[in-house]
């Protein structure tokens, strides 16, 4: 303890504390208060960083559950769309494929009528022929048989005779 | 990774120098004088353990015996009757008497004695001299160290303060080893010990406090042969600063449980016998918790240096093939050590003072935690 007394020197420990006392006034100044400052915006700032980060990826979990839910939405539209557009399709066809079977019915019925007109037209047609036909050929028989009395009246008789047939 | 390995190897080679440096002292000495080997090893480190008025880095011995000093003088100042202030170079070491406005002055085992003309040292029986010794505030060795020290720290710790201005908040250079140190301090040793409120307005102290030791610790590893931290006026300077900020920021529940330690557990009858014991005990406590502050950075400082010292003078005492190499490596062994030490005096230094501030900023919350703790 006396040898420790006795080291202990005055000047020293007067110097130290002057000295010590000045640089810890320099460094809290000049050194410490900026340098723990920087520190504290730099890790709140991290800090910041990281709660948007989570803040974000909440975010995009919403849009990403959201989008999910458009795009099933979005399927199941245009499932009842194809559906949709199958029935019309089917119907179009469906009412198409009765119409034209009417119209060619019809086409058909008027055809038909067509065919029977032009049958029973024809038909007189050659009848009249026929009749104008026989009517010369009577009448160049007429005029050959007509040569001779007897074979006129014998003509005229058959003749009479063959309508009264007809 | 680079820079890592430079500095590994700038340590090492720190080191190796240290000891050749010691080395080559010793050898010169020992070549110019007649006097026993061990005593004079003993008095080099008892003389290098002190502070001097004159920075030496070394010195050796001619061949017609005239004693050769490197380094350069230091500036005395004396309080005697008026302020007197000259180079210590008037001394020569302790060789000659320095004589100032009529008044003579000798450097004896570092320290200034007032004499007469002839230089004179009276003695008393246990051979203490009885000279008047002036009031010292001369700028010594470790003053210098403290402003070089003092100076480095300004320079290192505001260079990295600017890097986080101009970085974007990042450090840069020597920054980048100092920051994650910095934010120790504040992460391991402020915070859990003091507390979230409280820690702040200690934290410049702690930081300065923390480098201020490391630095001037590693700086008595160097081959400048400087003992700072292991200099009791230093140490009691430093726990001084620990007990008075301690002390000033105390709160009304520091005091309470000085003064009341058991609180109101028990009626005032009763603790009065109590009390006559506990009180003393807490108060003295006060001063015991910064004491052994001064004492433990002391005498590990003293004690690393002594070994070191005395390991590398047994190299001169076996001068053989065998001790030589050996104690060789043993004082680069404990060199080391040494470093590691620096370290952990500087952090038991910083972390005991954080946890008295603990002490002294509690609220009523943890006054029954420390009671058990106690």
């Amino acid at each position: 303890m006396e040898k420790l007394l006795e080291e202990f020197s005055v000047g020293l420990f007067f110097w130290q504390t002057i000295l010590f006392g000045l640089l810890l006034f320099l460094l809290w100044k000049f050194a410490w208060k900026p340098i723990l400052n920087a520190v504290n915006d730099r890790e709140e700032g991290i800090k910041n960083a990281l709660d948007a980060a989570e803040a974000a990826k909440k975010e995009m979990q919403n849009v990403t559950a959201d989008s999910e839910k458009l795009l099933k939405e979005a399927r199941a539209e245009r499932d009842s769309l194809l559906k949709e557009a199958r029935e019309i399709k089917d119907g179009i066809i469906s009412e198409a494929k009765e119409q034209a079977k009417v119209e060619g019915d019809k086409m058909i019925k008027q055809a038909q009528a067509t065919i029977e007109s032009e049958k029973k037209a024809a038909v007189a047609d050659i009848k009249s022929q026929v009749a104008n036909l026989s009517v010369e050929i009577a009448e160049k028989v007429i005029k050959e048989e007509l040569s001779d009395k007897k074979k006129q009246q014998k003509l005229v008789e058959d003749m009479l005779g063959d309508i009264k047939l007809n | 990774m680079r820079k890592t390995f430079f500095t590994r190897f700038f340590l090492v080679g720190t080191l190796l120098l240290a000891q050749f440096t010691f080395a080559k002292e010793q050898e010169h000495k020992t070549e110019g004088h007649d006097k026993d080997l061990k005593t004079e090893i003993k008095e080099y480190i008892s003389h290098h353990l002190k502070d001097s008025h004159d920075f030496s880095l070394f010195s050796y011995t001619k061949e017609n015996g005239e004693h050769k000093y490197v380094g350069f003088p230091l500036p005395v100042i004396l309080w005697d009757n008026g302020l007197k202030v000259f180079s210590s170079s008037k001394f020569h070491h302790g060789e000659t008497i320095a004589e100032v406005d009529g008044n003579h002055y000798k450097l004896y085992h570092s320290k200034i004695y007032k004499t007469d003309s002839e230089g004179t040292i009276n003695y008393d029986e246990e051979h203490h001299p009885t000279n008047v010794k002036p009031l010292d505030f001369s700028i010594t060795k470790n003053v210098v160290m403290i402003i070089v020290t003092g100076l480095l720290m300004l320079w290192l710790f505001t260079s990295l303060a600017r890097s986080y201005a101009k970085n974007n908040g990042i450090p840069t250079g020597a920054g980048r080893f100092f920051e994650p140190i910095v934010l120790y301090i504040r992460d391991d040793i402020a915070r859990p010990n003091i507390g979230e409120k409280r820690y702040k307005k200690y934290m410049p102290f702690l930081l300065t406090i923390f480098f201020f030791i490391w630095f001037l610790n590693i700086f008595g590893l160097t081959p400048l042969g400087i003992n700072v931290t292991g200099n009791i006026a230093i140490t009691f300077a430093l726990a001084l600063m620990t007990f008075l900020i301690t002390n000033f920021t105390g709160t009304k529940d520091y005091w309470m449980h000085q003064f009341n330690p058991l609180g109101n557990t028990m009626p005032w009858y009763a603790k009065i016998p109590l009390y006559i014991i506990l009180v003393p005990i807490e108060i003295l406590g006060l001063f015991i918790k910064p004491f052994s502050l001064l004492i433990r950075l002391y005498a590990n400082m003293q004690a690393g240096h002594i070994v070191l010292m005395s390991l590398i003078g047994l190299m001169f005492i076996f001068k053989s093939w065998l001790g030589s190499p050996l104690s060789f490596f043993l004082a680069f062994a404990i060199s080391l050590i040494e470093i590691l030490v620096a370290l952990l005096q500087a952090y038991i230094f910083t972390m005991l003072s954080a946890l008295y501030f603990g002490f002294a900023s509690e609220e009523h919350e943890h006054e029954h935690e420390a009671e058990v703790a106690h």
